[in-house]
């Protein structure tokens, strides 16, 4: 078994990374990843990784060279964050819509204006129609773990599709934590060392990749893309419950703490799920019944288990790092209320946005979101209002 | 490098791994181009193709026209997507998890893929030293969305963006980006232009380029029958009049090196080349004259003939 380390969450990601023995790597430097990608590089240079490295000129360009490598057979690797995913934006389509295994890590940051290097959830949220499996990671074992299963998931010929390892700028990135790691064999015991490319550019059979399809068969390509996308979910509940059996640490695509008996439940996804836990705590010794849900699996979105959990709640604030302009809310307040539209049994839901451009979410934070969300229980009554954490306006 | 590996019509090899069926103009300049530096490249090829003309005549799904394997991915970023390739390529053959052959990478984009949107990650890719060919087939305008100017169509040429007006009497106002020279500038091992009209030139050279060791450029002046407005039998008299009048300077600058490969005995005047195009029909005499001297100053630099000499 790997041993117990203290390790920078990036570092966690380019440990996985190293581990996987991937082959193509290219990225470009933004903060709040740059120490993923530059752990990765000593490690090219020192030949503890045999990896092709290449520097590219831009974001759009990692994305572009992911492709073209991946394509090429190859097992990939980029990582970004905030702009970098923005300029990507069109490339990610294209990665998922030619069912590419690429890996990346994103290192969730603000978007500008104005510019703000610090951590939300925007960047991912305004991609997040870009076909991608998407998985939020709370910390330096999940970061380091969801980076490893990625590659098994991704490159499952019952998937072929990109994932995104997304993980908190700063709040998460740059916070040495424990890991308890793998070492090599155990890895390999787990993901094969090499991607065994089925469809890939080779001239031992030419293909063509890419072609003009117009609107007598658009529809049916992106309806594919979609089934592929959705029916992903069993193989990534498959490959989690292997690492599991085999490492002894299960993930599902919801996380519970404390729900059981709660009348009101706070959903958020990343890193501040810790902050949350601390005040549930505090809220349960003062006898409330509410607790916490964590959404790890973003997309493909998981319908039922989301539906299962939250019929059974009263109320249900959804804690964004990110805010769908003019719309309802933030982006996974607009999912989850959607979601349980149909239901006989529906929570109230209500919107918070917190934690834009790095800004705390403290426990007294949750703790208000918590008691709101208590008498909005015990009432049976809300109405549809966006909520602005410790705004001072 | 090898002596001409092509040294007649002759030696030009029958297999074709650009297909006919496809559904390019009549005339093509860019057809012509591409079916020959696929013949200097043979099988043993990943094509990557950047948004444009040549990749919607050729692939429309479930239709191929390419016998090689092909990959557009957009239109800005060929030269990122190669690179891509390429160090795929050079890392699963040292991890011996594909064969050791020799696979050749090489890029087609348009001008405007080249000298406005693609230009960045061209640049990139030079720059890093990946072993590819990039080919630049320059019809002067971006033909694909219908004939608006890029920044490699010359002064003077009309486009649905540069219509000559009463403000803007010469239509396109500004004058052609130098693409090679801007390549060449990057210190890579080959650069060259060429013309449909020199086929075995264009042919040798694609192949210098697929041979040397990192990223080879190849500029490739490819006139475009509607684009350009002209009838699409003269698609190729066209480009050798923009070879004979000094329009196009047809040379390779080999590990920095610039030699002229086709060199006019006597240079025509820029009228016969102008005067055969549609695109150029509104220019004033003036306009003409401009044109003429900026060629003649161009000439000069790269020691062809002056016009009064030839004439």
């Amino acid at each position: 078994m790997g041993k117990r380390i203290a390790i920078e969450c990036a570092h966690a990601a380019s440990l996985a990374v190293k581990l996987a023995n991937v082959d193509v790597i290219a990225a470009y430097p933004i903060t709040p990843q740059t120490h993923i990608v530059e752990r990765l590089a000593e490690y090219v240079a020192n030949g503890e990784l045999d990896a092709e490295y290449i520097n590219v000129e831009s974001e759009h360009s990692a994305m572009s060279a992911c492709i073209g490598a991946s394509a090429a057979g190859a097992r990939v690797y980029t990582s970004t964050a905030g702009q970098g995913l923005a300029l990507m934006h069109e490339m990610l389509f294209i990665a998922a819509g030619n069912r590419l295994p690429i890996v990346m890590g994103v290192a969730n940051r603000s978007l500008s204006p104005n510019l703000n290097i610090w951590g939300d959830q925007s960047d991912m949220m305004a991609s997040r129609d870009c076909g991608w499996i998407q998985i939020y990671a709370e910390n330096a074992q999940e970061v380091f773990d969801h980076t490893l299963q990625a590659f098994k998931i991704a490159e499952d010929e019952r998937v072929l599709l990109p994932v995104a390892v997304c993980f908190d700028g700063f709040h998460v990135t740059h916070v040495i934590e424990p890991l308890i790691t793998l070492d090599q064999e155990e890895v390999d015991r787990f993901l094969p060392k090499h991607r065994k490319a089925v469809y890939k550019l080779t001239p031992d059979q030419p293909s063509t990749w890419g072609p003009v399809a117009g609107p007598d068969i658009q529809t049916e390509l992106k309806v594919q893309n979609e089934w592929a996308l959705n029916s992903s979910k069993d193989v990534i509940l498959e490959v989690w419950r292997e690492f599991g059996d085999l490492f002894g640490r299960y993930y599902a695509p919801l996380e519970t703490y404390k729900v059981e008996d709660a009348d009101a439940v706070i959903l958020i996804l990343g890193g501040f799920a810790g902050t949350g836990r601390v005040a549930i705590d505090k809220m349960r010794e003062e006898g409330k019944k509410i607790g916490l849900v964590k959404l790890r699996l973003y997309r493909p979105f998981p319908i039922q288990e989301v539906k299962d959990l939250l019929t059974r709640v009263k109320a249900v604030a959804v804690v964004d790092r990110a805010i769908s302009a003019g719309g309802l809310g933030g982006p996974v307040y607009g999912d989850i209320r959607n979601i349980l539209y149909d239901e006989e049994h529906r929570p109230k839901v209500l919107s918070f946005i917190a934690g834009l451009g790095g800004r705390d979410i403290t426990v007294k934070d949750f703790k208000r979101i918590g008691e709101k969300m208590l008498d909005v229980a015990a009432k049976g009554h809300s109405e549809h209002k966006v909520d602005f954490i410790q705004v001072r306006i | 490098m090898s002596a001409q590996a092509f040294r007649s019509i002759k030696d030009i090899p029958l297999e074709e791994y650009f297909t006919p069926g496809h559904r390019a103009c009549q005339g093509c300049g860019e057809t012509i181009a591409v079916r020959h530096i696929l013949k200097a490249a043979g099988p043993d090829v990943i094509v990557v193709n950047a948004t444009g003309c040549l990749e919607v005549i050729s692939s429309p799904y479930p239709y191929t026209a390419w016998a090689v394997p092909w990959y557009h991915v957009a239109f800005e970023n060929a030269a990122a997507v190669a690179s891509g390739i390429e160090a795929a390529l050079k890392v699963l053959t040292r991890k011996n998890l594909i064969s050791g052959k020799k696979i050749h990478v090489v890029c087609f984009a348009g001008d405007g893929g080249t000298a406005d949107i693609g230009f960045q990650a061209l640049s990139g890719a030079l720059e890093r030293g990946h072993d590819f060919l990039y080919v630049c087939l320059d019809n002067e305008a971006y033909m694909n969305t219908g004939i608006q100017r890029s920044s490699s169509t010359p002064y003077g040429a009309w486009t649905t963006t540069s219509p000559p007006g009463k403000v803007k009497p010469a239509g396109q106002m500004t004058y052609k980006k130098d693409l090679p020279s801007i390549f060449a500038a990057h210190g890579i091992p080959y650069v060259a232009t060429a013309t449909v009209a020199y086929p075995l030139d264009l042919i040798n050279k694609a192949k210098k380029g697929l041979e040397v060791e990192g990223p080879a450029y190849l500029h490739v002046y490819t006139p475009c029958s509607p684009g350009w407005r002209v009838p699409s039998e003269k698609v190729v008299q066209v480009s050798r009049l923009g070879v004979q009048t000094g329009m196009f300077l047809i040379y390779e600058v080999e590990n920095g090196q610039l030699r002229l490969t086709v060199k006019p005995s006597r240079r025509k005047p820029v009228t016969e080349y102008l005067k055969m195009q549609g695109r150029f029909r509104h220019l004033s005499d003036e306009d003409v004259e401009r044109i003429q001297r900026l060629v003649d100053e161009r000439c000069a630099k790269f020691g062809l003939p002056p016009l009064e000499a030839s004439t």
